[in-house]
């Protein structure tokens, strides 16, 4: 069987999916090789949307290169800002206030559940239903209202700046969040009914793309990815940063390695989050939003590494300096990349309709893996 | 009392005191004609528009609101925009065949048009196989889709005219057994026959369990045949793009994409006729004062309603499930539906035997 | 066994797919919410918030003042090279030079709206306004000169 899979023969059909192609949800491009339905070989393509961002932060001061990380995982840029500015920030040795870190990371588990929520209306789109995608950005809107009223942007937020944050909460950002937690607790429900429980649903999803706890490891797979096969890589609990060590949730894993697993992973991570936003609403300390830092900032000579748990998994954010102004070379550790390289393995040998399930699961945001 | 049937019956008896009898059956032929694309034509720009919108209130959204009061004319501009665009032909493709096969799928949605009943006494043609007929051209319609897939030259479409192969020719086995359940029931093949049966209720109602199983495997079974969501792999945007009809653009794809809601009103009207009684008024038993009640809505209005209700049935499915892979599809069929219809089969004559329907 | 096992099956598959088109049915016959935004029908209605970047300007008050001394700060923060600041100077009556701004230049098509150049300011002379309908014709017109004609610096601001 694992020979024949191997095997190119003649009649072996080779399909494009991408890179302009519904299920891809951006520009990657898979070269699949087709057995009738069944696929023997994935192959990705990469470096449609490569904008060489790692080059163009090397020509950008320690506050401007924050930015531009917001365009590789749209969907958490607050998290991947965090990153950056956590990073500079080690290598400034500052420590932002203590009300600086609580918005963080209420803001970050706020991006979390939002890129979480997408996710899920597109995974389910993918497999053909549509209707879920619209109830999902029902709730996603009130995340992003809330981004735009206190950042100013809903998806390329720029809020996070070495030594804390650029601005003061909105001042009904408290009661606008907790809207949303009531507005979310009343839809879950709905979650289920119309997608998790549906018996169509759990056979597209249930034992495809079956993903081991050593091929995970192996593959450098993290985030939900990793977890739902058994992983335990939350950075969040094993390298707390800014005052995740203080918060209460669990870290979500299971064990079957499915795409199921990994839809379950994804769903309990947003009450996890929530769980979080919770115990830090309330509790914001007064005080300043941002450290005093100088205008221009210089990097001592060294290397300096942060990572971080986005949506999609483990971030790492590598800077060396030459002492100067500007990075001498930055590099990022992308969970994507990791994560859509353990795609063929996932699914060799099974149907086309699988490789989408498959590959919907794990949340790809192709700017992410390209940068 | 201005009904089609009278219309029908003055206009066949004004031709045949006007003309000859062979001119005036030409003519009945082509107003026959004539109607029948009219109809196409309309039916296909309003259940677009009702899907878009049952889509859209679903999705609580608003729907199309631009084009006339409600949108209603959206339809109508998008297909003046299709009528404009260039229809494409691929490099590689098989000319003759890609141009056919649209006409193809749109000519068997015609023919199954034949022996439905729209009203009392309103039939095209009232044939004595009418059901036999119903679904042995039915089941020609993957022909089209076939042709079209393979003359793309092109592997999207390639692969999603073999699922509709599969797909459709492994449901017409249930789709036929849960007709022949009310075959069965009547002891005829023919629509008339099918309907004045039901003058004392409906067959859903009148022979309970067996009826409704067989409604529920009909409406599983059709929805598969006519390509839609959750059985829509031959089209599997996520999948194939468009699958059979990717490479298809301006007029060629709008026969597609009208073909698909021709035959959806078509299985609908057969299942509105088979179950539900057609034109046939909701009759129950010896209530006398509630029948005559009944009997003053049109029969055309009855068959209508019925229709569309069972057509909002499918887009409701459409709009809330996800959809299968195809080997689950096909063991939904084989390992599920078949023997549960023939089962039904066996369950209904026994019904049928023993007189147990009321 | 395999029957009620089979049974079974069919019961929950059948039942979970209802649960979903009760929720969908629910959605059909509660028509209330509407998620998406009508516009541009609600123009007049739309409410942005008060922080929305939507592009740079200059502030300028009654008379025709504004604060930004050419310091050329913001020029410097931006990571796009959107503004570009033009100096000239002026006499002033005691016969002293004085840095004054010719040209506050700003390309909107650069700008990515991240705030950077407001932050630097050290006049508070730029914010950001709320206006999103930035589509034009003509890419030139994109170019904007932020400053009023015969605009000048405000007294006392260094
Ligand atoms: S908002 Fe950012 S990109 Fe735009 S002008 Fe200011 S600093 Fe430059
Ligand atoms: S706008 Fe502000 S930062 Fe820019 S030149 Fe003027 S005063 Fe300096």
């Amino acid at each position: 069987m694992i020979e024949e899979i191997g095997r190119t023969t003649e009649g072996d059909l080779i399909i494009n999916i991408g890179p302009q192609h519904p299920a891809t949800h951006g520009v990657l491009h898979l070269v699949i090789t087709l057995n009738g339905e069944t696929i023997k070989k994935v192959e990705p393509h990469l470096g449609y949307i490569h904008r060489s961002i790692e080059k163009m932060c090397e020509s950008l001061s320690y506050r401007q290169f924050i930015y531009v990380t917001s365009r590789m995982d749209y969907l958490s840029s607050h998290i991947n800002n965090h990153a950056c500015a956590l990073c500079v920030e080690k290598g400034l040795q500052i420590e932002p206030p203590q009300r600086a870190q609580y918005i963080r990371v209420i803001m970050d588990e706020l991006t979390r559940i939002a890129s979480h929520e997408l996710w899920w209306g597109a995974m389910a789109m993918d497999l053909g239903a549509f209707t879920p995608f619209f109830h999902a950005f029902r709730e996603r809107e009130t995340i992003t209202d809330i981004m735009e009223k206190t950042c100013g942007a809903r998806l390329t937020m720029n809020y996070m700046v070495p030594g804390g944050v650029m601005a003061e909460l909105h001042p009904g950002f408290q009661r606008d969040v907790e809207r949303f937690i009531q507005l979310y607790k009343s839809k879950f429900e709905e979650y289920s009914e119309l997608v998790t429980g549906n018996v169509i649903f759990q056979n597209r999803m249930k034992s495809v793309g079956v993903l081991s706890k050593e091929d995970a490891i192996s593959y450098g797979c993290s985030g939900p990815v990793g977890r739902a096969s058994g992983v335990s890589c939350d950075i969040r609990k094993l390298y707390p940063y800014d005052i995740y060590n203080k918060v209460e949730f669990d870290e979500i894993t299971e064990t079957e390695g499915d795409s199921y697993a990994r839809y379950v992973v994804r769903l309990k991570e947003i009450q996890q989050s929530i769980r979080i936003i919770e115990q830090l609403l309330g509790n914001i300390p007064e005080g300043d939003f941002q450290a005093k830092t100088k205008a221009v900032l210089k990097l001592p000579k060294g290397e300096f590494y942060q990572r971080v748990e986005t949506a999609r998994g483990e971030l790492g954010v590598y800077i060396v300096s030459e002492g100067g102004t500007t990075p001498y070379r930055i590099k990022f550790r992308s969970p994507g990349f990791s994560n859509l390289s353990a795609l063929e393995h996932m699914v060799k040998g099974l149907k086309i309709g699988d490789l989408i399930a498959a590959m919907g699961s794990l949340d790809l945001v192709i700017p992410d893996i390209d940068r | 009392m201005l009904s089609l049937e009278n219309i029908t019956r003055i206009i066949h008896e004004w031709l045949n005191s006007h003309f000859n009898p062979a001119i005036a059956l030409d003519t009945e032929f082509v107003l026959v004609g004539v109607a029948s694309i009219t109809l196409f034509a309309l039916l296909g720009l309003s259940l677009v528009w009702m899907e878009r919108k049952v889509a859209a209130v679903m999705q609580i959204r608003l729907g199309p609101n631009r084009v006339g009061p409600k949108g209603i004319f959206q339809t109508t501009a998008d297909t003046l925009k299709l009528l404009m665009k260039e229809g494409l032909v691929p490099d590689g493709a098989d000319k003759f065949l890609f141009n056919l096969a649209p006409f193809i799928v749109m000519i068997v949605a015609m023919l199954i048009l034949a022996p439905i009943a729209f009203a009392k006494n309103f039939q095209i043609w009232d044939i004595n196989i009418g059901v036999l007929y119903l679904s042995a051209i039915s089941s020609l319609s993957v022909i089209g889709i076939l042709m079209a897939g393979w003359a793309s030259n092109s592997k999207y479409s390639l692969l999603g005219a073999m699922r509709s192969g599969a797909q459709i020719v492994s449901y017409e086995l249930s789709a036929g057994l849960s007709v022949l359940s009310i075959v069965v029931l009547t002891g005829s093949l023919s629509i008339k026959d099918i309907i004045l049966s039901q003058q004392n209720g409906w067959w859903i109602f009148k022979a309970h369990i067996p009826a409704l199983i067989s409604f529920i495997i009909f409406i599983i079974a059709v929805t598969a045949e006519t390509n839609r969501a959750p059985f829509d792999m031959a089209e599997a945007e996520s999948e194939l793009t468009a699958g059979f009809h990717t490479e298809y653009s301006g007029m060629r794809f709008a026969l597609f994409f009208l073909a698909e809601y021709i035959n959806i009103f078509i299985v609908c009207a057969i299942g509105a006729t088979l179950f539900f009684g057609g034109w046939m008024p909701l009759h129950i038993g010896s209530w006398q004062a509630f029948n005559h009640i009944m009997d003053y809505i049109p029969s055309s209005i009855w068959f209508l309603g019925k229709t569309i209700g069972l057509i909002f049935l499918i887009m409701w499915f459409r709009w809330t499930f996800p959809r299968l892979r195809i080997d689950q599809l096909l063991n939904l069929e084989w390992k599920y539906l078949l023997p549960i219809s023939m089962f039904n089969l066996l369950l209904t004559s026994l019904v049928a035997i023993m007189g147990w329907y009321f | 066994m395999f029957l009620k096992d089979y049974i079974k099956d069919v019961y929950g598959a059948v039942s979970s797919l209802l649960k979903g088109m009760r929720m969908t049915g629910y959605y059909f016959t509660h028509h209330k919410e509407i998620i998406t935004e009508q516009y541009p029908d609600n123009r007049e209605t739309l409410k942005i918030a008060d922080r929305f970047r939507g592009e740079v300007v200059l502030l300028h008050d009654e008379n025709n003042e504004h604060a930004c001394t050419g310091c050329s700060a913001c020029e410097i923060a931006c990571p796009n090279g959107t503004i570009k600041i033009i100096n000239k100077f002026d006499i002033s009556p005691e016969g002293k030079k004085k840095k004054a701004i010719d040209t506050f230049v700003y390309h909107l098509e650069l700008c990515t709206m991240c705030n950077l150049c407001i932050e630097a300011c050290p006049t508070d002379a730029i914010k950001m306004a709320q206006t999103f309908e930035h589509s034009v014709y003509d890419r030139s017109k994109l170019t904007k000169k932020l400053n009023n004609e015969g605009s000048k610096l405000r007294e006392g601001i260094e």
